[in-house]
């Protein structure tokens, strides 16, 4: 852990860190993307809402491609999936979208996630995370931050910052990918 | 974010530094106006208190020393030199690097070593033998009387605080008077009755005292005497205190400067007069909380039209008449709102003010500003965002456009060379203009220059409007000798580019040896267009209406023809096109009457293809995330009456984008 943070903390100034609190714990939404289960902490989540209808956005990079109306603001939908490698799924009844502030490029930043299924808020313990592991997950290690056992899962914290920093970019970024 | 006191302190600095600097710079017009003299130090008195108060101790101590230096002119001890002003001002601009908490410290010792030199020149300039006020060394003491205007403590002065700082100054005897003290009945427990008399022992300098009254010297009553003195010099004064009913309005403090006649305010230019504090009551609010209700209002009006949408297609009266009760509502609380964050064009120009005298400085021409048109209100934002381009402007008219002193004297102009900016509204739009009275544009220079540029073909005939207008064209300069001023090639492109994007315009007018005109057309607000809406595959998207010229439409015919060249001929003009449906990549197939929608930035021009035009559409301008800045082809985005997000072309970007292809095509065909 403290090399990955020295690898974090230089680029960002550590806002990816995850910030237990003095019992080692950590208040967080759960929710489900195709098979696998994340988590983000509560304190970023600002309201989860019904599909919207999405615009797209011609020349948009691909992991924010849409935007929709979220009470007046014009907000960047994301997909995670992208930044798992997952096949895409069907909208169900379930399917929400979590809209979360997120500081990025020092300006707090409104972004939705799309998600297919919202499960709650719950306490995750600092006991029960580990770093992921090298072998073993299909997805890229820099995209997640820890992995916690939570029930008879494991779910996924991920570095959100790593993940959309790319994006944030622009065309550039888009052009590599 | 009030929360940070020191976050106040410097919105409060950056406020103050300004009144000082537009405080200086028209000492430097009437280097004699000691109401100037007396705001400039007052300015900076402040900003040393405060700056000391919440520990910005570096600021305290360099303001300190520009601080004395003003108290000796104040005083009349050194008269107000253009030097003096000139090194307070740079004085100024360090202060602002150490409220920002970035100074570099060799500048701070070079000003004050330049400040130490020009005090030296000015008293040796004559005048220093001007009166130095009773500070014999060795007085035993004062004798003060000082009474507060009734409203002091209303205005947040604390008597008590004042007697403590007396006490501090030496041994001290206080006794009230109230002989001015209403009935009980008739008194108001906020109000300020009594008056003291002090006895201060000690060797006090003058200065000392009044330093403790600075902040109220102006409404209170003050009399000084040095003990054992005959109280003869402010009998006069003495005489109008007892008299003086106890508002105080005209009461004048016992002057520290000979010469403090207060300047009628009619004398003073309209800048310095909005620098002053407005007598109405003003709010001071965070420009996001006004975004905010901007959004809040755009929100409205976008539930609005939904509303009003939904009662037409009923037969409710009732309805409908509460509909049209919301419209109407909703569009004045728009138009209130627009008002809010409308700002006088004077906050932008007295920027300049500056600028103009450190070009003069820099070029060593004599240049005069004029401004006219100050109360014309501008957007916040597009006010902010207009700072740069005229930067430029004045920057190449002063630096290009107006000649050395002595030439202009040989062509029979005044030696001092003229900028005027004005401002006016016609319409939606605010005209500014950037006149100069110099040598004007040079014709055959733009053209020479066009032609190696390879901009025109030598020898072409063009008109004199395309000739100008050159100068806007990226990577020209005329400037033979390149300054540091202006002149490295970059800039009116940018200028231009910069202008478009408040979807406003720029022209050059000039005459030969009397100078140019640059006009700026600015719309009013950037916050609410008018748009067409238009379909391309699913989506809709908004092209500002003032950008569009005309709609037709794009035959079968045409369209197969133009496979591979996208060009139409629209009154025997060539005109590149776009099919949005391909640049969008929607992947739908072309309705069978696509439409073609001819825009135009300045002359360019280019027809947008679209599926449908849907209609006229009021738009409240959203602008895109972080994530979506890069994306050139939309300036925003909109909320259309279904809740649904419609983007916003760029028509700037889209014509740019075409015209690359058009000149390859040109050189082609």
């Amino acid at each position: 852990m403290p090399r990955a943070n020295a690898v974090n903390a230089a680029e960002s100034g550590g806002p990816n860190t995850i910030v237990w609190d003095e019992r080692g714990e950590l208040e967080v939404l759960t929710f489900d993307i195709g098979t696998e289960t994340f988590a983000l902490e509560a304190t970023l989540v600002r309201e989860i809402l019904d599909l919207l209808p999405e615009t797209y956005v011609p020349g948009a990079p691909p992991l924010v491609s849409h935007v929709v109306n979220f009470r007046g603001r014009i907000v960047p939908v994301a997909d995670l999936r992208l930044a798992f490698g997952m096949e895409a799924t069907d909208v169900t009844a379930n399917s929400r979208i979590v809209v979360i502030e997120l500081p990025l490029d020092g300006e707090p930043t409104l972004l939705g996630l799309r998600t297919d299924h919202v499960h709650e808020v719950a306490t995750f313990s600092a006991a029960s995370s580990e770093e992921a592991p090298i072998v073993g997950v299909r997805w890229q290690r820099e995209h997640v931050r820890r992995l916690v056992r939570w029930r008879d899962d494991l779910v996924v914290l991920p570095d959100l910052h790593a993940i959309f920093a790319p994006a944030l970019s622009g065309a550039s970024s888009a052009a590599r990918s | 974010m009030s929360e940070d006191p020191t976050a106040t302190f410097r919105v409060e600095a950056g406020e103050l530094l300004d009144q000082v600097e537009q405080g200086l710079l028209d000492l430097g017009h009437r280097l004699d106006d000691m109401g100037l003299v007396n705001a400039v130090f007052r300015g900076l008195h402040t900003l040393k208190g405060s700056g000391a108060m919440f520990g910005f101790d570096a600021l305290a101590g360099f303001t300190h020393h520009c601080e004395s230096a003003f108290d000796r002119v104040r005083k009349g001890e050194v008269p107000a030199t253009p030097e003096l002003v000139s090194v307070i001002l740079s004085a100024g601009d360090h202060m602002r690097a150490l409220v920002d908490g970035n100074p570099s410290p060799a500048d701070g010792d070079a000003i004050l070593a330049r400040l130490a030199d020009a005090v030296e020149k000015a008293r040796g300039g004559g005048a220093a033998d001007a009166p130095v006020p009773a500070a014999k060394a060795g007085t035993p003491g004062w004798k003060l009387f000082f009474r507060l205007p009734v409203d002091a403590m209303a205005n947040g002065t604390n008597p008590l605080m004042l007697l403590d700082e007396l006490r501090d100054l030496g041994e001290c005897e206080v006794a009230v008077r109230t002989d001015v003290l209403p009935p009980l009945g008739q008194l108001i427990p906020n109000e300020c009755h009594l008056g003291w008399d002090v006895t201060l022992r000690g060797d006090i300098g003058r200065e000392a005292i009044e330093d403790v009254f600075i902040f109220v010297m102006d409404d209170m009553t003050l009399e000084m005497s040095p003990l054992d003195a005959a109280p003869a010099e402010t009998a006069a004064e003495a005489a109008t205190a007892t008299s003086a009913p106890a508002p105080a309005a005209d009461t004048q403090a016992a002057s520290p400067a000979p010469a403090a006649a207060p300047t009628p305010a009619a004398d003073r230019p309209a800048a310095t007069a909005a620098a002053n504090q407005p007598a109405g009551e003003n709010v001071r609010v965070p420009a996001e909380r006004l975004d905010e209700l901007m959004d809040r209002v755009g929100e409205l009006v976008i539930a609005q039209s939904r509303l009003s949408q939904l009662a037409g297609n009923r037969h409710d009266l009732v309805l409908r008449s509460v509909s049209e009760d919301i419209e109407r509502l909703a569009g004045e609380l728009r138009d209130t709102m627009m008002v809010l964050r409308m700002v006088p064009v004077s906050t932008l120009f007295g920027r300049f003010r500056r600028l103009i005298h450190d070009l003069a400085r820099d070029t060593g021409k004599a240049i005069e500003l004029r401004t006219e048109g100050e109360t014309t209100e501008v957007d916040k934002t597009v006010i902010e965002r207009l700072f740069d381009p005229l930067v430029h402007i004045i920057r190449n008219s002063c630096d290009h456009g107006l000649e050395k002193p002595e030439d202009r004297l040989a062509a029979g102009k005044p030696a001092s060379g003229l900028v005027r900016l004005s401002a006016h509204q016609a319409g939606g739009e605010v005209l500014i203009t950037i006149t100069d009275d110099g040598r004007g544009i040079d014709r055959e220079r733009v053209r020479a220059k066009g032609e190696a540029n390879g901009l025109i073909e030598p020898g072409a005939q063009i008109s004199d409007e395309d000739l100008l207008g050159l100068i806007f064209h990226p990577g020209f300069s005329t400037a033979a000798q390149v300054t540091n001023l202006s002149g490295r090639g970059v800039g009116m492109d940018v200028v231009k580019r910069t202008i478009e994007s408040l979807r406003g315009s720029i022209s050059v007018a000039s005459t030969d040896g009397q100078g140019s005109t640059i006009t700026l057309r600015i719309p009013l607000t950037l916050a609410i267009i008018d748009g067409l809406l238009v379909r391309v595959g699913e989506s809709r998207y908004v092209i500002p209406l003032s950008a569009v010229e005309e709609c037709l439409e794009l035959s079968l015919e045409d369209d197969l023809r133009s496979r591979g060249r996208s060009l139409i001929t629209l009154r025997d003009r060539l005109v590149p096109f776009l099919r949005l449906r391909e640049l969008f990549s929607t992947g739908t197939r072309p309705d069978a009457h696509q439409k073609i929608v001819v825009v135009a930035t300045g002359r360019e021009r280019v027809g947008l293809v679209v599926d449908q035009i849907i209609g006229n559409h009021q738009t409240v301008i959203k602008s895109l995330s972080a994530f979506h800045r890069g994306v050139n082809s939309f300036s925003g985005a909109t909320i259309l009456g279904d809740g649904n997000v419609a983007l916003i072309l760029d028509v700037g970007q889209l014509v740019a984008m075409a015209q690359p292809r058009e000149e390859t095509l040109r050189a082609a065909s």
